[in-house]
């Protein structure tokens, strides 16, 4: 007998507003269109991954005081799109990004829980955290949270819909005639929500919602530790991501928890190519259409925080000093350092050195990484990681829009099937069943216990 | 193609198991299945084969204020057109969404991307709540009265309809040649400074199909009406009679004028409540036996239809031709049973007589009521 392998665990990233997305290839479809939306699902469920991804906005970047115009621009809100996906797929994972800052828990709680019972029991929640008076500047009550709450509110919120969720036992409606559905009130009163009343939603099929969470800071590990069933990464590289694995793994035992309770899943992309050469002359020319000369520019200026429209994309870098007070050249989106004068001169000192243009330096700096070479390496690769703890999957972030995974889940997936690395089935129908996490008990009991503990 | 000035416009709610509370108790109910959204595409899939204008999803944040035996329990109105979105082709989806404790930016994305899914078939019934439950649900705002929460409403709609226009058709412009995937000349900050909201924009989705996806009131109390006369495309009315409904049309339509609107703008349906069967006394039973299982005879305010299919058909004809009203949102008291009445028994009847469609005029909600695209109100300050 040989031991089972560690499962591989994958999801569908959908591409739309960020620098990665090509918008310029004739084969980039629309960000909007429910066709993009719907190809990608379905391709993704037809090889068997976990989940589909969708990020959120709640404002328009903005670079220079103007809607920033050189990535892709607008897309469409983010829990409609997933229960529309419901509707065309039977048991692909289906996860939104939604904040925890410029939503209300009653609201929320009751739009997952509606997602879960559209769904079969397959939503999930990625929560994010952003407080900034820019986003808030849509929203009635503006740019409220000072930045250190942003993870009370976010924990807050998330204990105030568990309780909701719970407070529909599974058996809550009877369906009998003659009897009909009982509930239980449920209050919570704490420092940013006071929420009494009886929740109208139905529990659905996997108790509560998957939760996912990609904060990064010691407070976001902690948040995510305490919290989370899956975390979004950015730690693609294998050294990196031991460490973060191990690290985040690490908060586990302390808090009552499995390892196995929290799956760490990376974003990171994919080239193939027939030969490792072709592979890498592939990545490069993505490189190369992912940053434009406009966008170096726009990239530079995010730094300098000056205009640098002036300077040529293929000329040296520029000789003008950074503007150390304009933080906010660019709204809406992270920036990239908190202080611009180290930066300029390691950046200036290897232009230099290695005969390195704006665009060229630009391509070199914001390189990620990822996978890069043959279906064969990319399969070992991911096998690699995951066996040997790097992660516990991936989630694929394409560069293009609806068909950037198609070559990656023709070829790189059934080679990990053959591995005997992941699933050739689902074994389940919800979420849950793909990610092998335990169904939260159910209301009473659940509730009870929550009851007991201080929030927040 | 059958559309006359005779021809009727139908909208059929589609809300719980009916709007009789105990409509789950009788035969056929399926109770295991309310919450099952396969159950509602094959109601809609009936509707559909109806060529009905739309069907309707009412919302609220509360749970029933009903009684443990009858029906409790409510999916998210929206989420539920966008599941049923994909599998549906030319019927509208109306989404009930409130404005009192709803951000109107989170409410303009959501039914701009039921628009967008649906390719132009999402509709929006906007709801407000004077509800202590609600608002200690909410707990952060203070218990509302009608006249303050429709005003609030009203600013909402105003909000909303602006984050709409907020992208020109065309700004999306793809242009390699200078790297601009828009043209942020045609995206407009909304900067809307209220009297209860001060939002920004612009949207973050781009304009849908319908460009403002219709605006659905129900006109039941007196600053309803107002508010329905400033802001709706469709308004619900609940009426006793014929001559009710016509004066509560005229009057719409005259405060609409009287605000500057074009009242053939407007399409005035007539809440009715449906009740069918074989004949007359058959109905009656039917009736009879929903009011003995709740023990009271409880039933929403308005015109009830407690018949057979014909004369259904006849008082429908009779209100359109005649011009009391534009159209009725049918009520079907159990949707298990009176659903199936409707389109297989009533619609037949009415498109033999002239006074309804057999196919879609076009393919958006708004093509079928017949109401114009409006263009965005920030494309012509640039022209």
């Amino acid at each position: 007998m040989t031991v089972p392998r560690k499962q591989v665990h994958l999801g569908a990233h959908f591409p739309g507003v960020n620098s990665t997305t090509v918008w310029t290839e004739p084969d980039s479809g629309s960000q909007i269109d429910f066709a993009s939306f719907e190809h990608l699902a379905r391709s993704a469920e037809d090889a068997r991954l976990d989940f589909f991804f969708l990020a959120e906005g709640l404002r328009l970047r903005e670079h220079k005081g103007e809607i920033f115009d050189l990535d892709v621009v607008g897309r469409p809100d983010t829990l409609p799109v997933l229960a529309a996906l419901a509707a065309v797929t039977d048991r692909l994972g289906l996860v939104g990004t939604i904040n925890t800052t410029f939503n209300e828990p009653w609201e929320v709680a009751r739009q997952f829980a509606t997602l879960d019972v559209l769904s079969g029991g397959r939503a999930a929640w990625n929560l994010v955290t952003s407080p900034d008076a820019f986003t808030g500047a849509n929203f009635r009550r503006g740019g409220f949270l000072p930045y250190e709450q942003r993870y009370e509110r976010a924990a807050e919120l998330v204990a105030v819909a568990r309780a909701l969720w719970d407070s529909w036992d599974d058996d809550a409606v009877l369906g009998d005639r003659e009897g009909g559905a009982f509930l239980r009130d449920v209050e919570h009163v704490g420092p940013h929500f006071q929420v009494r009343g009886t929740f109208p939603t139905p529990r659905g099929p996997q108790g509560h919602p998957v939760l996912f969470q990609a904060g990064d800071s010691g407070q976001g590990r902690d948040f995510a530790a305490a919290t989370a069933d899956v975390v979004f990464s950015m730690h693609s590289t294998f050294e990196d991501g031991r460490a973060f694995y191990r690290d985040v793994k690490d908060r586990l035992p302390a808090l009552g928890r499995r390892e196995d309770s929290l799956k760490i899943l990376p974003a990171t992309s994919v080239v193939l190519g027939d030969t490792a050469e072709d592979a890498a002359e592939r990545a490069r020319v993505i490189r190369r259409q992912q940053v434009s000369g406009p966008g170096a520019i726009a990239f530079l200026e995010q730094v300098w925080g000056v205009d640098l429209t002036a300077y040529d994309p293929d000329g040296p870098l520029p000789d003008v000093e950074p503007d150390v007070g304009n933080a906010d050249i660019t709204r809406g989106r992270v920036r990239h350092v908190k202080d611009p004068r180290p930066v300029v001169a390691a950046w200036r000192a290897r232009a230099e050195a290695e005969r390195l243009s704006i665009r060229d330096l630009v391509i070199a700096v914001t390189s990620r990484g990822g996978f890069v070479g043959t279906p064969t390496h990319v399969a070992d690769e991911i096998d690699r990681y995951v066996q040997q703890d790097a992660s516990d999957g991936f989630i694929l972030v394409p560069h293009l829009t609806p068909h950037g995974l198609d070559d990656v889940l023709a070829t790189v997936v059934p080679l990990l099937q053959e591995r005997g690395s992941f699933r050739a089935e689902y074994a389940g129908p919800t979420l849950r069943d793909h990610l092998g996490l335990d169904r939260p008990a159910e209301g009473r009991a659940a509730t009870a216990h929550l009851d007991q503990q201080p929030v927040g | 193609m059958t559309v006359s000035p005779r021809s009727t416009h139908l909208g059929l709610d589609l809300s719980d198991a009916g709007p009789h509370p105990e409509a789950w108790r009788t035969s056929g109910s399926e109770p295991h299945r309310l919450f099952d959204p396969e159950r509602l595409r094959e109601l809609v899939d009936t509707a559909q084969r109806a060529t009905l204008d739309f069907v309707l999803f009412d919302d609220a944040f509360a749970l029933h204020t009903s009684r443990n035996t009858t029906l409790r329990g409510r999916l998210d109105a929206a989420l539920v057109s966008a599941r049923l979105a994909p599998r549906s082709a030319g019927i509208g989806l109306v989404a009930t969404v409130d404005t009192t404790h709803t951000e109107p930016f989170h409410v303009a994305k959501a039914l701009q991307t039921i628009d967008h899914v649906s390719h132009g078939r999402a509709a929006w019934q906007v709801a407000w709540s004077t509800s202590p439950q609600v608002t200690a649900a909410f707990g952060r705002k203070q218990v509302q009265d009608e006249a303050d929460a429709v005003a609030e409403a009203d600013e909402a709609v105003d909000v909303v309809r602006k984050l709409w226009d907020s992208w020109e058709d065309d700004a999306e412009i793809r242009d390699v040649a200078t790297g601009r995937f828009v043209d942020r000349d045609k995206i407009h900050r909304i900067d809307h400074e209220g009297v209860r909201f001060v939002v920004r924009g612009s949207s973050i989705t781009p304009r849908s199909p319908q460009g403002q996806p219709p605006v659905v009131v129900r006109a039941t109390s007196s600053p309803a009406r107002a508010f329905a006369a400033h802001q709706a495309d469709v308004v619900r009315i609940a009426v006793t009679d014929r001559a009710d409904a016509a004066v509560q049309r005229a009057e719409i339509r005259a405060a609409a004028a009287a605000v500057g609107r074009d009242p053939d703008e407007i399409r005035v349906l007539a809440d009715v409540l449906v009740v069918l069967g074989g004949t007359a006394a058959a109905a009656r039973e039917r009736l009879a036996l929903l009011d003995a299982l709740a023990g009271d005879a409880r039933r929403p305010d308005g015109y009830a239809h407690v018949g057979t299919a014909a004369e259904l058909a006849a008082t429908v004809e009779d209100w359109t031709v005649t011009g009391a009203v534009d159209g009725f949102v049918l009520r079907p008291a159990a949707l298990h049973t009176d659903v199936d009445g409707i389109a297989d028994e009533v619609v037949p009847l009415l498109r033999a007589a002239g006074a309804f469609r057999d196919t879609y005029p076009g393919t958006t909600l708004r093509d079928t009521l017949g109401l114009a695209r409006p263009a965005s109100r920030y494309a012509s300050a640039i022209a």
